[in-house]
């Protein structure tokens, strides 16, 4: 063997990350066992190991090598025959290195799958042939399409108990296509197998001459995943500020997604400053470009302020910059979810504090059917509406798995309580635009103006316990609305003279302004009760918490009310508009 | 148009490994990285200087000395740490060496314990360190192949198996309440054949220990055992031999097994590697204490 050949092979490979995943007795770990075992990843000290135990624990008969033992990491699992949390394999063919999470099929472990899927490429689901669908067998294809796997194949299991039968095959297959359709999960593909007899996992025998198919390592080794990569959207969480002298300043972090050039703009978030990639350091030598996964230092050719948890985005190619967003949630937490919940989001490699504002349901994972619930218990799935302290920068999951992923943290035992999946908001109405262009005659339309303004119309209400500091941050507000490029209108409140102005006559004005596409900002004595949450309305208040009205959409403290607090908040209103 | 968009594994892995310190960084106020002088950690300290250039390295070495290391460990450890221009903290067990435990005197078992575990969890008391980054991979064995990469240790540095946080994407859960850890494994992903892989693309250095020559060993329970002091007893009859030899694994010289090989180059261990068929921590004796012992010593703080 040229062992120098071998090497640079090896060393090209690509990666695929699988997630396996069935229930308790569908044979996985004896399939992984046999995916190991064929690609001579066993050795022989742990076969000998395997062959005592076996005697010991094993439950396929005298003689018979029980695969299953060789995963089973953990003494209790062991002893339970059942495996209880993720465990990682690594195997390699001449052609790709494997690395595969291994997922318990128990119901009460579901938090596990999450875990294992959020990093997988492909996912197999393993079926018992004799009990065909269950509804854990739902449950793992509901989170494969959750967590956005897109190419699912489905071994079915034990076929040589069912003595091949192709009948039987297709029935499962029918039953799963069936209950798939309403998931989005772009490739399934189906294989008969027997893990125990190794049919079609590694190599075929002929029992199954009606399967026209490759076998299972096979597809693996073709599977082509570049789809799920996203090389558009430019996303780079600053992880490290490197100042090794005075004269280089380099933002160390790694390419989430998306493409960087030398040369290219950059917008730096929060701050919103621009600049240039002056060079892509690495100690391998600068590159002129760069792509995700990769870990680099950019310069800039700017000295912009930037600092670890910000993020820096292609000027053009902005993430959505909201404080409050929609998601999906896998519990994770024994402490049941209920909406006004406080939680630590870590999203983009930068931790904020967040609060559960709506539980909106509960989505019942084997039969996609949505309920309202007070609470989300652990290993349920739900819907909400979370808001956060500071703007998160991010991306639909669906579009960008890291810009739309984030995890959230009890505060108070520190354990990672959910999982989240950021996604469009649920009364983002259709858009209309095809319209407007078609009826020539029509007066300009809302979103042909918010395309020209950048922005659509808002009345934004400021009020307070004291109407002269309400005043004042609403015109600081509207400054740096201004700064930004909206276009705005200062509405002021008095209650008498020439120029006074009453509250009706305010509200009025300001939902016309906001018709007319422009952000005004008005101050109140106080926050207008108007339809909760109408579209384009934001009320400020300017004071305690305990005093705030219930209608008010942020609570500022007076301490806290000033430039800087009006800089964020404008950049959140400016950028964070429906459609 | 992505067609030019690909990262080989290896380069994969890099990044990862790269992205997982500088989190670390970014989130802990006083990481160490526990240096143990083998190839894993010869690679681990290379990712870390790639992750922090052109900057220093932004935090320091520990290295627990149970003083029966081989000679050659300690003596590339110090000349690898002057060169790189690392700040290196060596920590023994000094109530150990006083009360005399040597593997001899008090078993393997016992004596890992003391001059292992015990100096490691003195250490990182002393340092009071947040996390602490190591070598472990995965792939090296069954109750590691669970564990996370952030890997949250209590305030008896114990690992709790049924406890675990969740780990999902690329985000990290670092948060701990003062007195509490967490282990960093960078290398989690990592196989064998990777780390030998990367040793010779980065043409890392690595102990000589690890290249066959002509070494003084005598055969014990099965394995070979090399004379590296006079401080290994014989029995009556018994003398040293020499033999080529290169060890897969470095620890405790009493404890390291050696294999017989011709391997003097990266490119012949991977070679021989890939024919013999005996996974890597079988040559430690430690392992071999019992079914589990190795995730018992976890439980315990061992690395």
């Amino acid at each position: 063997m040229d062992i120098n050949a071998y090497l640079n092979e090896h060393e090209n490979k690509s990666l695929l990350r699988v997630l396996t995943c069935g229930s308790v007795d569908d044979g996985k770990s004896t399939l992984i066992g046999r995916l190991l075992y064929d690609s001579k990843l066993i050795f022989d000290d742990q076969l000998s190991e395997l062959r005592k135990a076996s005697e010991k624990n094993g439950t396929t008969g005298a003689g018979k090598i029980d695969y299953a033992l060789l995963l089973d990491g953990l003494k209790a699992e062991r002893e339970q025959g059942i495996t209880i949390d993720v465990a990682y394999r690594y195997f390699t063919t001449p052609r790709r290195k494997f690395i595969i999470a291994d997922c318990p099929g128990h119901e009460q472990y579901t938090r596990n799958m999450a875990t294992g899927a959020s990093t997988a490429d492909a996912a197999i689901i393993l079926i018992d042939a004799r009990h065909g669908v269950l509804t854990q067998t739902k449950r793992h294809a509901f989170i494969v399409s959750l967590l956005k796997i897109r190419h699912l194949i489905v071994a079915v299991n034990k076929m040589d108990l069912l003595d091949y039968s192709e009948e039987k095959f297709h029935a499962i297959e029918a039953d799963f296509r069936e209950f798939t359709r309403q998931l989005n999960i772009p490739d399934i593909r189906f294989i008969p197998i027997s893990a125990i007899e190794g049919e079609n996992v590694t190599h075929q025998t002929g029992k199954t001459a009606w399967f026209h198919g490759d076998h299972l390592l096979t597809q693996l080794e073709t599977l082509d995943i570049s789809d799920s990569q996203n090389f558009h959207d430019f996303r780079f969480p600053v992880q490290v500020v490197i100042r090794p002298n005075p004269d280089f300043r380099g933002f160390a972090g790694m390419i989430t997604s998306g493409v960087i050039r030398k040369g290219d703009e950059i917008v730096a978030l929060p701050s919103f400053k621009t600049s240039r990639v002056k060079t892509i350091v690495t100690p391998d030598g600068h590159f002129e470009e760069a792509f995700s996964p990769q870990s680099v230092v950019l310069e800039l050719e700017d000295e912009i302020d930037i600092s670890s948890g910000d993020m820096i985005v292609k000027k053009g190619i902005i993430p959505h910059i909201s404080d409050r967003v929609e998601a999906r949630v896998i519990w994770m937490s024994e402490k049941p979810m209920r909406s006004g919940d406080k939680y630590l989001v870590r999203h983009a490699g930068k931790n904020t504090q967040g609060r559960i504002a709506e539980l909106q349901y509960d989505i019942d994972v084997n039969t996609l059917e949505s309920r309202q619930v007070r609470e989300l218990p652990l290993n349920h799935v739900g819907r909400i509406v979370l808001e956060t302290n500071s703007p998160l920068f991010y991306d639909y999951y669906r579009d960008n798995r890291s810009g739309g992923a984030f995890i959230l943290i009890d505060p108070i035992t520190n354990i990672t309580a959910g999982a989240g999946m950021i996604r469009p908001a649920h009364r983002a109405g259709a858009s209309n635009h095809e319209q407007g262009k078609e009826s020539i005659n029509a007066f300009v339309a809302g979103d042909e103006r918010a395309e020209m303004f950048g922005h659509g119309g808002r009345q934004i209400y400021v009020a307070g316990e004291d109407i002269e500091p309400a005043r004042l941050f609403a015109r600081q507000l509207e400054r740096e609305l201004f700064r930004l490029g909206a276009h705005t209108y200062g509405l002021d409140y008095r209650s008498e003279g020439l120029w006074g102005r009453s509250a009706r006559e305010i509200m009025n004005v300001a939902g016309l302004l906001s018709e007319a596409g422009v952000m005004s900002v008005a101050v109140l004595p106080g926050l207008p009760a108007l339809p909760l949450k109408a579209h384009g309305i934001f009320r400020v208040w300017l004071g305690d918490v305990n005093g705030a009205p219930e209608t008010a959409d942020r609570i500022i403290p007076i301490q806290e009310a000033g430039k800087m607090s009006a800089a964020l908040l404008a950049r959140t209103l400016f950028v964070d508009f429906d459609h | 148009m992505n067609k030019n968009y690909k990262l080989s594994q290896l380069r994969q892995l890099e990044a990862e490994s790269i992205h997982i310190f500088r989190d670390a960084v970014s989130q802990f106020e006083n990481p160490i990285l526990l240096y143990s002088i083998g190839k894993d950690s010869s690679v681990l300290v290379h990712l870390a200087m790639k992750a922090f250039y052109p900057g220093r390295l932004p935090f320091k070495l520990l290295h627990i000395d149970s003083t029966f290391k081989f000679k050659e460990m300690i003596a590339f450890r110090d000349r690898f740490a002057q060169r790189h221009n690392l700040e290196l903290i060596v920590h023994k067990n000094q109530e150990g060496i006083d009360a005399g435990v040597t593997p001899f005197n008090y078993g393997s078992r016992k004596y890992t314990d003391i001059m292992k575990t015990q100096a490691l969890l003195q250490a990182l008391s002393a340092g009071g360190y947040d996390a602490v980054f190591g070598g472990a991979r995965r792939d090296e064995e069954k109750s590691r192949a669970k564990e996370r990469i952030f890997s949250f240790r209590d305030k008896f540095n114990q690992w709790d198996p049924k406890n675990q946080r969740p780990e999902l994407w690329n985000l990290y859960n670092g948060r701990i309440n003062p007195g509490e850890s967490v282990r960093i494994f960078p290398l989690s992903n990592w196989t064998e054949l990777d780390i030998w892989q990367y040793i010779r693309l980065e043409k890392i250095e690595v102990v000589d220990l690890y290249f066959a020559r002509l070494r003084p060993v005598v055969r014990r329970d099965g394995s070979l055992i090399m004379v590296d002091d006079d401080r290994l007893p014989l029995s009556p009859g018994e003398t040293p031999e020499m033999k080529m030899v290169r060890f897969r694994t470095l620890g405790c010289y009493p404890l390291t097994g050696a294999v017989e090989s011709t391997a003097t180059t990266v490119e012949e261990i991977v070679a021989e590697m890939l024919e013999t068929r005996l996974s890597e921590r079988s040559t430690r004796v430690i392992d071999h204490d019992g079914d589990a012992s190795m995730e018992q010593k976890k439980r315990e703080g061992y690395f």
